[in-house]
């Protein structure tokens, strides 16, 4: 596969399509895969890879790299489609300075979890037949390949490509996914129990803001978070009002507009399951204002800037679930 | 806040209240001469809908221990539309608050017209006993901001 898109990119960087091209370069170690530009064909061959590490969703780079000059190629998973659509949808990108690549999704891996079986020193991991072989500095060790898959791709919602110019491989489609399951397992707590899971997710955040810079819906040049009268830019949170204030913010800003790429979560370098507060959203959404995919398409109106005369009042959160 | 021997918790409850309705019924029932408790503190807006989710929070911040949110009647708006965008952002928003954890009751968004005066007045008598059944604000205050 690698192979194919190194291929692809240098055609069309050849034959004057594209002058750049978005996709993912080696770290510092073998797992730690960073989106990066290449502008030559030496570039590619020296720096670029696709991986079971190439997680990161690239879509957002696309807010400043569409607007330069010259058309840019980028490779797209699945996923990625749905926040390429939401931008072009809200006029962030030029969706005609875009050359997209659709390439297969995940399951991708999750780094952290092959670390938490006590494995360190590792070199590289290599998938063969969902069995990991993963090459350390004290030998090889063996894991399962799906004990060791992200989070976000664990509740994959499609396989299917929403728009692209072309593909490699095959287009998949939308699946069945379970990834309302834990919302509906926190709905059922009662509100204590709730209230004291939240705590012990939240306080943990240290505000590094690494979840909104992410966020490919987070695409404000002015952040509510950065402004310096707010008295909340740019520092940790100093109380659990501050924890949650941020959080719930944070996932409002995005309510009907996160396509639930899950991002938010892998980022987190505390392990908060952020996406649960995005899904939250969604959930209600969808049950509140009928079914509603962002990223879907480009023309229909979001949830929160359209309404209809018959919507329910807001006593209905009083009315339902466990007190 | 008030004169109080016998040191029963008084809550303060933050309205924000439409200019175009609820104001005016807040201003009716004082032209009618109908009680409502003072803990109930109006703060004015051109629209409910200009209450953006960050108002409710610093509300809570600030000390309020429920906060509730009046406006015209669907279909009465001023502007036309922004109650209909108010209540589907606060339904979204009080969701959010309850599956955070913290008690529905302290939120409410009520429609007052500017003719129910005696609508307000019952509807803020009624909101202020259930948050002074709740008691204090604690799963969201900031404690910086606690009055001793």
């Amino acid at each position: 596969m690698q192979e194919a898109m190194i291929n692809k990119a240098k055609q069309l960087l050849a034959d004057g399509t594209v002058s750049r091209v978005i996709g993912w370069k080696r770290g510092e170690f073998a797992y730690d895969i960073t989106p990066a530009v290449f502008e030559t064909a030496e570039e590619l061959e020296k720096d670029f890879v696709f991986d079971d590490f190439t997680s990161a969703n690239v879509s957002k780079y696309l807010v400043k790299e569409s607007k330069k000059e010259g058309k840019v190629l980028v490779f797209l998973k699945p996923c990625d489609t749905y926040s390429l659509n939401q931008l072009t949808k809200e006029h962030r990108v030029d969706r005609d300075n875009i050359y997209v690549v659709g390439i297969p999704g995940g399951p991708k891996l999750d780094i952290e979890k092959i670390k938490a079986k006590g494995i360190t020193g590792i070199t590289s991991v290599k998938n063969d037949n969902f069995t990991l072989k993963i090459e350390t500095l004290y030998g090889e060790e063996t894991m399962p390949f799906y004990e060791a898959v992200l989070d976000k791709c664990a509740s994959c919602k499609s396989k299917k490509h929403v728009t692209y110019d072309e593909l490699i491989g095959e287009d998949g489609d939308t699946l069945e996914s379970n990834r309302f399951d834990m919302v509906e397992q926190l709905e059922n707590m009662t509100s204590q129990e709730r209230y004291d899971f939240w705590r012990s997710e939240l306080s943990k955040c240290i505000r590094c803001n690494a979840c909104r810079n992410v966020c490919p819906a987070c695409t404000c040049e002015n952040c509510v978070f950065d402004n310096p009268a707010s008295g909340i830019d740019n520092k940790a949170p100093a109380d659990s009002f501050e924890e949650n204030m941020f959080h719930i913010i944070r996932a409002f800003h995005v309510a009907g507009r996160c396509t639930d790429c899950g991002e938010c979560s892998r980022v987190c370098p505390q392990h908060i399951p952020l996406h649960l507060l995005n899904r939250k959203f969604i959930k209600d959404i969808n049950s509140l204002y009928g079914e509603y995919q962002a990223g879907a398409d480009t023309t229909s109106r979001a949830p929160l800037t359209d309404y209809t005369a018959d919507d329910c009042e807001a006593s209905i959160v009083h009315e339902r679930g466990v007190e | 806040m008030q004169v109080n021997d016998n040191k029963e918790f008084q809550p303060l409850i933050v309205a924000f209240c439409c200019n175009w309705c609820s104001y005016a019924g807040a201003d009716l029932s004082g032209t009618n001469r109908l009680n409502y408790p003072t803990n109930v503190k109006i703060i004015r807006v051109p629209c409910s809908c200009r209450v953006n989710p960050m108002f409710i929070l610093r509300a809570f911040q600030k000390g309020a221990d429920g906060v509730i949110l009046c406006g015209c009647h669907p279909g009465d708006c001023h502007y036309t539309s922004g109650n209909y965008f108010t209540r589907r952002r606060m339904t979204l928003l009080f969701s959010m608050l309850d599956f955070l954890g913290i008690e529905r009751d302290r939120t409410r968004v009520e429609w007052v017209s500017a003719a129910e005066g005696a609508k307000f007045a019952a509807t803020m008598n009624e909101f202020t006993e259930a948050v002074k059944k709740l008691g204090p604000n604690r799963r969201l205050e900031d404690l910086r901001c606690r009055k001793q």
